[in-house]
């Protein structure tokens, strides 16, 4: 075999602390390299065609590049090398940037380790051969996990392209959190109004097949190939025959239950409709305050409903869809936030969140539109909001900025001030983040126009004076003074975290989360709507705080990804599969029940059990390889030969 | 059961009805407590501000000598003193502190010194709500009552094992045992101005002065206290506060042994009662109780 290692600078990020000449020179001792060389960006333009040339050159029929991670460019220098003429598995990858240069400064030790991890890696090399990709057929269909801005700019992108879409929506209404909110920055429009024209194209297009108080519950298969099996929540309303009238909950006589839409800032009824615009609009009865399902008396929904729809003897049923993707749109949730005892920790009724705001704000919400402190009804005079409660605080471990908070505390002290022209706004700021278009002017607009008190500093406590204010003790951190202001009420910018059960779905669909269930992105920079996992795509909060613009651009962004994948008919796999050696194979049949993707199929072969790999399944973990008892089952290119060359080669 | 006991200084002096309030409650429950012989000043502030290694030597030779005593638990009623202690014993577990402060001292400091808590906490163990509730003669239940710990009985947590250092519920626990209306009191950890009600007087009188405001806001009929020095510059210095608030405050600031002496039917003079500048007489009589005596020859007027 004739190898060629090419040992990359990476301008200084290797080079400097690595000496690649060295490297390079000492790698032409390894067995069966012909040709070393150690470019200034083995990545750019001339380096992949100094590869190419190499190749022609020196008859190589393998090649080496040490540089960065093999996540970073494997794609990349496995098509120079195919240009080269040579198969595209017959390259290895050794990454001394991540694994040595940037991790280490002693010059020394790292040009040996970066020698070492070259030499494993053509070790492993001169015991690779060609490998050839299968294809397999694309399921041409799209399920979008979740109804909010992000998730339904997605569903219509790719119905509009042509693609069928599953939406699937835990609530009973898709619109996600901006269905709740009232007005939205930079323009004060309102939310409702521009949200709900894409709500109802979701429901009227004939491509979307919306699924509401439905979950994942199975995820299966792999890109082009998914299964995936979904919970239909009971509603206990046939949903095919309710006409979305309301009459049912009119009459409901369980006046007092949580309204979750609301924020549990009112009270609904335990069958209701979320609210006027909800798509589907379709009544769902909440079955842990329910007079019929808790105490089995009552029944006044099913007299009164002219359809016939309510059925208190619904189960939870089941559906599966077959998909070639999956764009994850699940959103957020506040955190929990009366983990901030000196705010009161839940205890005080007008200490509320922004978003509890946001209803009172609004047209729909309980109080029809009017600010009145949840306590006593009351207008506010005063009103302090807290920004970065659950933000950028690393005493409750959350380090990271939510993004939008600054955004909505200068709207809201603009509405405030709006529908309460007599009434004051503090705001408690620790820094100002507007970046966004037109953003910076709004917040300045807050201050200037509508004489909102920002104050740069924390609250350290809220509580109640006893004669019905709030007393505010804060600290203004320009002026090094502690402030202490007389509120009405009191509004918390509540951080976000990743939606409930955020964490649950990313494990059945095989992507990680950071430690805020944020779902990761495949590349901070390069690859912000994949995930590691192919055929899954993110759009929304669920990757990370976004505004309303943000989401639906990455909404837009998913959609394409998902149009980019089905434009073509048939997907190539990574033949770097799992392969059964017959001859030692005995039919135990380990593999086959610890295979995760269901890619290990039992065959008779004269008589005799055996294993066979269906390779367009395989995902190449090499979970079946390390069961096999015989050793029978081989994963390509990382065959136990490769792996225990590797180890002498670093033994020697 | 059988306590080691460390009085601190203010017991002697400026705290001497939570000293006799104490002794009363612990002795109506069946608690007897030993004093440490020869027991010296923890330090306070003074040491601990300026050296530490003084401070825990001060705290060790009391701590030296309760352990032999023989005695596990030792108790004290101020927690500016259960601060240094615990503070102490906690730093004389790193063995090069504590050869430190050995040579600070005549002989060193025993290898295990007794574990110090407040008098709250020795009470509550010691019977329980149920076991004090068993002492009532005379429920407080028509009085409410505003629990103020101060800043240091729970802080910092990590030393003082004192439940929530924001809300401690102890003492709202042991006056509920003894019927009364306990307020949930927002300010109950907060400041008073302590030490400060010297070198800058006007400091403690606004600090004081919120915590007085909010408990006549709250309709309190006394704020409970757990700290000499709090009870001092919330009682003592009660006009003072009402000066810089521009208000009047006639708010009496009891002890919590001198609440609980009360529920428990003890005599107002075995509890020190007199010793209040703000009269408790009010109290008294919504308990229907006789007023206290009037105050011994150390009581003055309270500071202007």
């Amino acid at each position: 075999m004739r190898i060629g290692v090419f040992v990359c600078h990476c301008g200084s990020n290797i080079a400097g602390t690595v000496n690649c000449a060295e490297v390079a020179e000492l790698a032409k001792s390894f067995p069966d390299v012909v040709y070393a060389d150690d470019p200034m960006y083995t990545c750019a333009e001339p380096g992949q065609a100094a590869i190419e040339a190499a190749v022609r050159e020196h008859g190589l029929d393998g090649v080496v590049v040490a540089s960065c991670s093999p996540r970073m460019h494997e794609t990349t220098f496995r098509r120079t090398v195919e240009r080269a003429g040579l198969n595209r598995y017959m390259f290895e990858m050794a990454n001394i940037r991540e694994h040595v240069s940037w991790i280490g400064k002693d010059r020394e030790a790292n040009t040996n380790k970066a020698a070492e991890l070259v030499e494993m890696a053509v070790a492993k090399l001169r015991r690779d051969r060609p490998l050839t990709a299968k294809t397999f057929d694309v399921v041409k269909r799209v399920l979008i996990v979740g109804g909010g801005v992000a998730g339904i700019q997605a569903a219509l992108d790719c119905a509009e392209g042509g693609v069928p879409v599953v939406l699937v929506e835990r609530e009973s209404t898709i619109g996600g959190k901006m269905a709740k909110l009232d007005k939205t920055f930079p323009t004060v429009d309102c939310s409702a109004c521009i949200l709900g024209p894409k709500m109802v194209d979701v429901a009227q297009h004939p491509g979307i097949t919306l699924y509401a108080c439905s979950e994942i519950e199975e995820v299966s298969g792999y890109v082009g190939n998914f299964s995936v099996k979904i919970r239909r929540r009971a509603t206990y309303v046939d949903w095919k025959k309710c006409t979305g009238c309301g009459m049912c909950g009119e009459k409901c006589p369980s006046k007092k239950t949580p309204d979750a839409f609301n924020e549990f800032t009112g009270a609904t009824t335990a069958i209701n409709i979320p609210f006027p615009q909800a798509i589907p609009k379709k009544a769902v009865i909440n079955a842990r305050h329910c007079r019929q399902l808790t105490k089995g008396k009552c029944g006044v929904c099913a007299k009164v409903c002219p359809s016939g729809a309510v059925d208190y003897a619904m189960r939870d049923n089941f559906v599966t869809e077959e998909v070639g993707c999956i764009i994850a749109a699940t959103g957020y949730d506040l955190m929990d936030w009366t983990i901030y005892r000196e705010y009161g920790g839940g205890a005080y009724p007008d200490v509320i969140t922004a978003l509890q705001y946001e209803r009172l704000l609004s047209a729909s919400g309980p109080t029809g539109g009017r600010i009145a402190r949840p306590s006593d009804g009351r207008e506010p005079q005063t009103v302090v909001f807290i920004q970065c409660v659950g933000s950028r605080d690393n005493s409750v471990g959350r380090p990271h900025c939510s993004g939008f908070c600054c955004m909505y505390t200068a709207k809201q002290a603009i509405l405030t001030k709006d529908h309460l022209p007599l009434s004051h706004s503090y705001v408690f700021y620790m820094d100002i983040r507007a970046p966004g278009k037109m953003y910076d002017e709004f917040s300045r607009r807050a201050v200037e126009e509508y004489g909102a008190e920002y104050i740069r500093g924390r609250v350290s406590a809220v509580y109640p004076d006893g004669l019905g204010q709030y007393v505010v003790m804060g600290a203004d951190t320009l002026l090094g003074e502690p402030v202490e202001i007389k509120a009405d009420m009191v509004v918390l910018a509540v951080g976000i975290e990743a939606a409930k059960g955020a964490s649950a779905l990313a494990e059945k669909l095989c992507i990680s989360y950071d430690n805020c269930g944020f779902f990761m992105e495949s590349h901070v920079k390069l690859k912000p709507v994949e995930t590691t996992t192919a055929g899954v795509f993110l759009a929304g909060v669920c990757q990370g705080a976004k505004d309303i613009p943000t989401s639906v651009a990455q909404g837009s962004a998913a959609a394409a990804k998902a149009l980019g994948l089905f434009a073509r008919d048939k997907l190539e796999n990574d033949p770097q599969t799992a392969q059964v050696d017959i001859r030692r194979c005995v039919g135990c049949g380990k593999c086959v029940r610890c295979c995760p993707f269901g890619a290990v199929a039992e065959t008779e072969i004269r008589g005799e059990k055996k294993a066979q790999i269906i390779e367009t399944v395989c995902q190449g973990c090499g979970l079946c390889a390390s069961t096999c008892p015989q050793g029978a089952v081989q994963l390509a290119h990382s065959t136990d030969n490769q792996i225990l060359a590797e180890v002498n080669a670093l033994c020697r | 059961m059988n306590y080691t006991y460390y009085p601190g200084c203010s017991a002697g002096g400026s705290s001497a009805d939570y000293e006799k309030s104490t002794r009363a409650v612990c002795a109506a429950l069946g608690m007897t407590l030993a004093d440490i012989p020869d027991w010296n000043c923890c330090g306070s502030t003074p040491a601990h501000a300026v050296d530490t290694e003084l401070s825990a030597a001060l705290c060790s030779r009391n701590l030296d000598m309760a352990a032999r005593q023989g005695v596990r638990k030792l108790l004290t009623p101020c927690p500016s003193c259960l601060s240094n202690l615990r503070h102490a014993a906690k730093r004389m577990e790193n063995p090069q502190f504590r050869a430190r402060v050995d040579e600070l001292l005549d002989n060193p400091a025993a290898p295990e010194f007794p574990d110090v808590t407040s008098v709250m906490q020795g009470i509550a163990a010691h019977c329980g709500a149920n076991g004090i509730a068993a002492h009532v003669r005379g429920s407080l239940s028509r009085l409410t009552l505003a629990p103020y710990y101060g800043c240091l009985m729970s802080r910092p947590p990590e030393v003082m094992d004192f439940g929530d250092p924001e809300n401690p519920l102890l003492m709202e626990n042991l006056l509920a045992a003894c019927g009364a209306n306990v307020l949930n009191f927002p300010l109950k950890t907060a400041c008073c101005g302590a030490s400060y009600g010297i070198p800058e007087r006007r400091m403690t009188a606004r600090l004081s002065a919120r915590i007085l405001q909010l408990a006549t806001d709250m309709k309190a009929d006394a704020v409970v206290a757990a700290c000499p020095l709090c009870q001092m510059n919330l009682d003592l210095r009660q006009p003072q506060a009402a000066k810089a608030a521009g208000a009047r405050f006639v708010m009496p600031v009891l002890y919590f042994t001198q609440a609980m002496g009360l529920a428990f039917g003890l005599s107002p003079d075995m509890l020190g009662l007199e010793k209040l500048r703000v009269s408790a007489d009010a109290l008294l009589r919504k308990l229907e109780l006789p007023p206290a005596p009037q105050g011994s020859a150390e009581g003055g007027k309270p500071c202007e």
